[in-house]
């Protein structure tokens, strides 16, 4: 019964996906198909027919209601990139967000994959969801494997520091990790500095209130004006910058290692800067 | 007389099937407490606990050039004890005597289940990664203990081939373990929104694998897979079975009230193994030996039923 129903919200999902991209980013997306087993998933339990169409939504999303506008995602170069964004509105769709613009917009389009909280797995559907739709835990293995095999990974380095941060932080970069230029030095990859805008006022959270949080085992639990993280229909713009290459030992000294990370960070911010500057209004 | 391979628990179904293998190359003697049910005739057996001291004989009478150590038990009903004192007393004595009576060569069966299932868990464990089953399930605290008396076994007698062999779940017509048990049943309990990647290897997968660890090229611990990685779900679909979902935070202590009053066999912490993953990685094994499994992986699911 449970299954058929689901197989029903499947179909009904993937001909909204099939509706929303047209004729030749379904042959495109199409093409994003990669060798899985006879179940139909790769090694790490990515479903490319399961994503097509849970992507609908996000599609959806990406479309009508943060009407993303992408500059310089040609910038983006084949084989292995991490991605190294902002992270901010409580919700993690910038990452969807980005994740849909490689996959409509680069040519050839990306699968990319997110390197994500290690609570996800600990948390019902969501993990399911999550790995089914190419994303997973943010564990150094996992993403030098990846890395090994060409592939494009998300990088938030400040974490939930930069998700959950509060209204009047707004756009400030919090403390970034240095596990990704690590990463990014031992495997020599290229880092491609991301920044969103919009993101940021989708849900502006005034208040983080701990104990509850505690008590349901979330990272934070942030008030908003409308009671909810629900996301606001603000516009999204999403900026590449160009590739960075960085030479260095992986097991550097933290301060020679931040030194490198600082200037993504700059980049970064500086395109953000540029990117609040350029916009008219948060909502168009 | 041509020197043997000693075998140690011998008379479960991993240790049949590789006599089934092994026999017509090589001349095997047997150890087990339990008798070999359908033996065949050029195999010598021992109905011997390793913790005796007559065990010690087999080894003084024979010219012993390997030794396959299999006899580890696994039973959730049995006391703890009696469970710890056979696997690690056991396996101490054992590879006593392979130092003093100079065997060449040591294969050890372990667990891919030694890393244990955690919400962090990398997505393919390898060889190096900390064996963490023990932090949530004491009850495998004596498989781990036997894989460090392995390891720990390697290191002090380098002139000694020491092989440590970590398989993924072992499924089979006659397998009793606790993945078979549950891949058995018609209703099996799935945890609501958990999905994870499970791994299986054909029970004579495994054979070949340990009769492979006897050539003198593998070394050290080595992870074994099957034929890859599916989702829990999709094995379920295989088999035909219809999983009931329930939801994580009843599982556990319904499931604990089922085990106590013996209606279910599975005690809770096995929980984690459908929740969480617990995946390796067998790139050294595949490497090192060239190693493909035989059954695919639609054979290796249904090797659960039987036929």
């Amino acid at each position: 019964m449970l299954e058929r129903l689901g197989d029903r919200v499947k179909k009904g999902l993937r001909d909204w996906t099939d509706r929303l991209a047209n004729d030749e980013q379904k042959e495109r997306m199409q093409a994003l198909a990669r060798p899985g087993n006879e179940y139909g998933v790769d090694p790490f339990g990515y479903n490319l027919d399961f994503s097509l169409s849970a992507v609908a939504p996000f599609l959806w999303l990406y479309r009508n209601y943060f009407r993303v506008e992408t500059f310089g995602i040609e910038k983006v170069p084949a084989g292995r990139v991490l991605l190294v964004s902002n992270h901010s509105g409580q919700l993690p769709l910038d990452g969807a967000m980005i994740g849909v613009s490689l996959m409509l917009e680069a040519s050839p389009p990306r699968a990319m994959r997110s390197m994500v909280e290690k609570w996800v797995p600990s948390l019902p559907y969501v993990s399911t969801f999550m790995a089914r739709m190419g994303q997973i835990v943010g564990t150094p293995e996992n993403c030098r494997r990846l890395l090994e095999s060409d592939e494009a990974i998300l990088v938030f380095p400040e974490g939930l520091r930069g998700i959950n941060k509060l209204w009047p932080q707004r756009y400030q970069l919090q403390e970034f990790g240095l596990g990704f230029m690590r990463l990014a030095l031992e495997t020599r990859t290229p880092i491609v500095p991301v920044a969103v805008v919009g993101a940021e006022e989708q849900a502006p959270a005034l208040m983080d209130l701990k104990p509850v949080a505690k008590l349901l085992g979330f990272p934070s639990f942030p008030v908003t004006p409308t009671g909810l993280p629900f996301p606001l229909p603000t516009k999204y713009r999403i900026y590449y910058g160009d590739p960075m290459h960085f030479t260095g030992r992986p097991d550097d000294e933290d301060s020679e290692l931040d030194k490198k990370v600082r200037t993504v960070k700059a980049s970064i911010q500086s395109m953000l800067h540029q990117g609040l500057k350029e916009r008219r209004g948060v909502f168009w | 007389m041509r020197p043997a391979v000693v075998v140690t628990g011998i008379s479960g179904n991993l240790g049949r099937t590789l006599a089934k293998l092994l026999h017509k190359h090589e001349r095997i003697i047997g150890i087990d407490r339990r008798p070999f049910v359908g033996r065949p005739k050029d195999v010598e057996m021992y109905e011997l606990d390793l913790r005796k001291k007559k065990a010690e004989d087999v080894f003084r009478k024979n010219e012993v050039r390997a030794v396959i150590h299999m006899g580890i038990m696994h039973d959730p009903r049995m006391s703890e004890e009696e469970h710890h004192s056979f696997n690690v007393v056991g396996t101490t004595r054992l590879l006593e005597y392979c130092a003093k009576y100079g065997v060449k060569k040591v294969v050890v069966l372990s667990s891919a289940n030694v890393y244990g299932p955690s919400p962090d868990n990398s997505n393919f464990l390898t060889e190096d990664a900390p064996l963490m089953a023990a932090s949530r399930f004491s009850g495998v605290r004596d498989l781990i203990e036997v894989d460090m008396l392995a390891h720990g076994f390697f290191w002090k007698h380098p002139h000694i081939e020491t092989v440590i062999l970590r398989p993924v779940h072992i499924v089979g017509p006659t397998i009793k373990n606790a993945p078979s048990n549950y891949l058995r049943l018609r209703h099996p309990w799935m945890m609501a929104g958990f999905d994870p990647m499970i791994q299986l290897i054909h029970v004579e997968d495994v054979a070949r694998a340990m009769v492979a660890a006897l050539r003198p090229e593998p070394k050290g611990v080595y992870n074994i897979v099957g034929p890859g990685e599916v989702p829990l779900s999709a094995v379920m679909r295989e088999l035909g079975n219809s999983p009931i979902p329930v939801p994580h935070l009843v599982a556990r202590p319904l499931l604990g009230m089922l085990f106590k009053y013996r209606i279910a066999n599975f005690p809770p912490p096995e929980l984690d193994h459908i929740q969480f993953l617990c995946a390796v990685d067998g790139s050294r094994w595949v490497q090192d030996m060239a190693w493909k499994p035989h059954y695919s992986m639609r054979e290796t699911i249904r090797a659960v039923q039987g036929e």
